[in-house]
């Protein structure tokens, strides 16, 4: 016990101490957080002026048209078709073309630019064009335009589960929350688990292997290692979340400062650009922007320290499963490039749990769904998804945990026994029956 | 010390080791001989326990070995190295507390052996930073740190410059002679002699010779001499007619030098008896057969057509 105790520190010092470590440490956060902040600031900005020039032959445009000072666009009407080599020559950017007599069952108009304008400004000048058009449009049909606007509210569909009618029922955006989890469960498993390969095929080919197992068993140094790496992931992640937190809250704040607005972030370009998205993936319909009222609701309906625990089960059984099996494969080859073929049916199951975990985010209850939280290869990510949901009957979930502690038990006694053997082969091409034949060799 | 018993292992359908059994006496030095896959480092990774025996036993001072042995036990493997990023210090520490030495007691003898051979200023280095050389050294004193009173060395001179091989060799004689038994492999049949009190010669998963290497070679001897002489060669080999054949003769400045070979029941002194008269006697010599010769006779009568592949490593 003693001496595992030595290997789990040799494992997770040298790591911590890799200057790799404290890099991917703090740039980890950084890109996260870089990512998101770009995206949200780079997104913004407009890199040049936009002048629209409105070719609005019929006169449809009842109202002035809203410029946009934050994506530096200005509109510009006139009533006369324009030459193209006129449009060239003059100082607008972009001409849009309302199309002559198509207002009365399909509007539509082209845009022509000269630079390409953003899909944020497109989108603005599309909204501000329709908002603009309805009201010509409503006097032709002669309706009133306030009765059409009461007409025009949109059906607010509330969702209850049945078994708490108090509350409103958040389900896609539990499920949203689910796969993110259950995303972030495959690339930390898959992450930490080729670390161990490699740390495996690194003690092989410095050939320190056999002085090692001449002290300790070949089981006490794979386990030594399995569980180092885990808590080098486990500091990893802490200091991540840490260092995410620190980075928002600072990062969050210095764009206040600089006059950066949220809610017009929202207004403006997110929401178009969320709802295409999620129109896209068909999840959620009705993703009116959320507010923080409402996120708090959500997140009141997640049963945290459940998923937490799950999360934290589930971690170290997949982690368990995939890393031992990735330790066998890093004891049978000789370098990288023999993996890829080992490397391949592993992997296999974690990108088919990330299709499953897609699909319960569209229909939790999904037969896949149900036979892909069970079965261990593919629980720990679709598992995930649907304890954030709330929809697990606790059977199933108790169920699933122990299928998958079964599962790695075995996993790591079928990988011991390739271990042992594949760290001592030097200089073989080794087949899928090779391995086979490995695991049935007495002790 | 060290008794294999009937010691057998396969591999599927490969048989590594056929029924071995042999001593390793105490507090001497004992030679694993053999050519390349004879089935040497099997043997000694059960010896080691780092694979088990199909059939048969090992037995540590007439009780089978256990896991507490192996901390009694110190072993070079013939596929030996260091982790590259680690340095020096740290890591014969962590290979010593493996073993099962308290980290303070590991850190004073690790002091001790660096001053003694001389590097100290390696103890931050890291192991890719040394040469291969020194990493072999490094190797070898984390293998006799922990006082083994067993030391098994898996082709122990390979990899290491002529300096370097007298310093492993010269301190693996100075352990034998404070008591640690010591069974090592080798290819190197000069060191053979050199160094071993014993050995044991596998050749296809057979043990084909094993016990003392004076006895051995003796009983190998075929009666050939060397003769040293002043005189007419011709007068040699009339001598010899009857008593035996004359392998070579050769003139070196003052005396001729002689090879004879003596039938099987003559005497040497019968012969010189004969000689005396005829020649100038300078200086008669048993010529004893060499380990190289013995090894490369016993298995070419084992395996024929493989000798010549099996002796060029």
């Amino acid at each position: 016990m003693n001496k595992i105790r030595l290997i789990i520190w040799r494992e997770f010092i040298t790591r911590v101490r890799k200057p790799s470590f404290l890099i991917m440490t703090i740039l980890g956060p950084l890109l996260i957080t870089g990512a998101i902040l770009a995206m949200a600031w780079i997104g913004m900005q407009e890199s040049v002026d936009h002048k629209v020039l409105v070719i609005d032959t019929e006169g449809l445009i009842g109202r002035k048209l809203e410029d946009s000072e934050p994506l530096r666009l200005t509109f510009y009407k006139d009533g006369a078709l324009w030459t193209d080599s006129a449009f060239k020559e003059s100082p607008y950017t972009i001409q849009v073309r309302l199309i002559e007599g198509s207002i009365t069952d399909n509007p539509r108009a082209d845009l022509i630019y000269k630079t390409k304008p953003s899909e944020f400004a497109k989108q603005y000048i599309s909204t501000e064009l329709e908002k603009s058009l309805e009201i010509s449009k409503l006097q032709r049909e002669g309706i009133d335009r306030e009765a059409y606007a009461r007409v025009r509210k949109p059906l607010d569909l509330t969702m209850y589960d049945v078994k708490d009618l108090g509350k409103e029922s958040f389900a896609d955006e539990k499920a949203m929350i689910g796969f993110f989890f259950g995303y972030f469960m495959f690339i930390f498993i898959f992450m930490y688990g080729v670390q161990v390969m490699r740390g495996v095929m690194e003690e092989k080919q410095n050939r320190i292997v056999e002085v090692l197992i001449s002290s300790v068993r070949p089981f006490q140094l794979m386990m030594g290692k399995i569980v180092g790496v885990a808590m080098v992931g486990f500091t990893q992640f802490m200091l991540w979340i840490g260092i995410t937190l620190v980075m928002v809250v600072v990062g969050m704040s210095v764009l206040a400062a600089s006059k950066f607005d949220p809610a017009m972030l929202a207004e403006n370009g997110m929401t178009a650009q969320m709802q295409q998205q999620l129109a896209q993936q068909g999840a959620a319909a009705q993703a009116s922007p959320v507010d923080a009222d409402k996120l708090s609701e959500i997140i009141a309906q997640v049963n945290i320290p459940l998923v937490l625990a799950v999360f934290a089960f589930f971690f170290v059984g997949g982690y368990l499963l995939y890393s031992s099996l990735l330790a066998a494969i890093g004891s049978a080859v000789d370098s990288e490039t023999d993996t890829q073929q080992f490397m391949f049916p592993v992997t296999i199951p974690m990108i088919v749990a990330i299709f499953i975990a897609q699909l319960a985010v569209l229909n939790s209850e999904s037969p896949a769904v149900l036979w892909g939280s069970m079965i261990p290869f593919t629980a720990p990510i679709v598992m995930m998804v649907r304890v954030v949901m709330g929809t697990v009957p606790m059977w199933q979930l108790l169920l699933s945990m122990a299928l998958l502690v079964l599962t790695f038990i075995g996993s790591v006694w079928l990988a011991g026994r390739i271990y042992r053997t594949g760290i001592l082969m030097y200089g073989k091409k080794v087949s899928w029956k090779e391995l086979g034949r490995w695991m049935m060799y007495k002790g | 010390m060290l008794r294999i018993e009937k010691v057998s292992k396969r591999f599927g359908a490969f048989t590594a080791l056929d029924g071995i059994t042999m001593e390793v006496p105490a507090g001497q030095v004992f030679g694993l001989l053999g050519p390349n896959g004879a089935g040497k480092t099997t043997l000694i990774r059960i010896i080691t326990r780092i694979t088990g025996p199909d059939e048969g036993r090992v037995l540590l001072d007439g009780h089978e070995m256990g896991p507490d042995d192996v901390a009694r036990m110190g072993y070079l493997p013939e596929e030996r190295g260091l982790y590259k990023k680690m340095k020096v210090g740290e890591q014969a520490l962590y290979l010593a507390q493996l073993k099962g030495m308290r980290k303070a007691e590991a850190q004073k003898r690790l002091k001790a052996w660096f001053e003694r051979w001389e590097m100290s200023t390696w103890w931050n280095k890291k192991v890719e930073e040394l040469s291969k050389g020194m990493a072999q050294k490094v190797q070898f004193i984390t293998t006799v740190l922990h006082e083994p009173r067993l030391l098994i060395l898996d082709e122990p001179f390979s990899g290491f410059d002529p300096i370097n091989a007298e310093l492993i060799r010269s301190e693996i004689l100075r352990l034998r002679d404070a008591g640690v038994t010591v069974m090592l492999s080798t290819h190197s049949m000069p060191s053979v002699e050199e160094l071993c009190d014993h050995i044991g010669l596998i050749d296809k998963a057979k043990l084909m010779l094993h016990g003392n290497v004076r006895e051995i070679r003796r009983r190998y001897a075929d009666n050939t001499y060397r003769i040293e002489f002043k005189g007419n060669k011709v007068a040699l080999a009339n001598a010899l007619a009857f008593t035996g054949e004359l392998l070579d003769v050769q003139e070196n400045g003052e005396y001729n030098h002689a090879r004879v070979r003596l039938a099987k029941d003559a005497k040497l002194n019968d012969v010189l008896r004969q000689l005396l008269p005829s020649i100038e006697l300078h200086g008669v010599q048993e010529e004893v057969p060499r380990m190289h010769d013995i090894f490369i006779k016993v298995v070419s009568e084992h395996e024929p057509e493989e000798v010549a592949a099996g002796m060029t490593e």
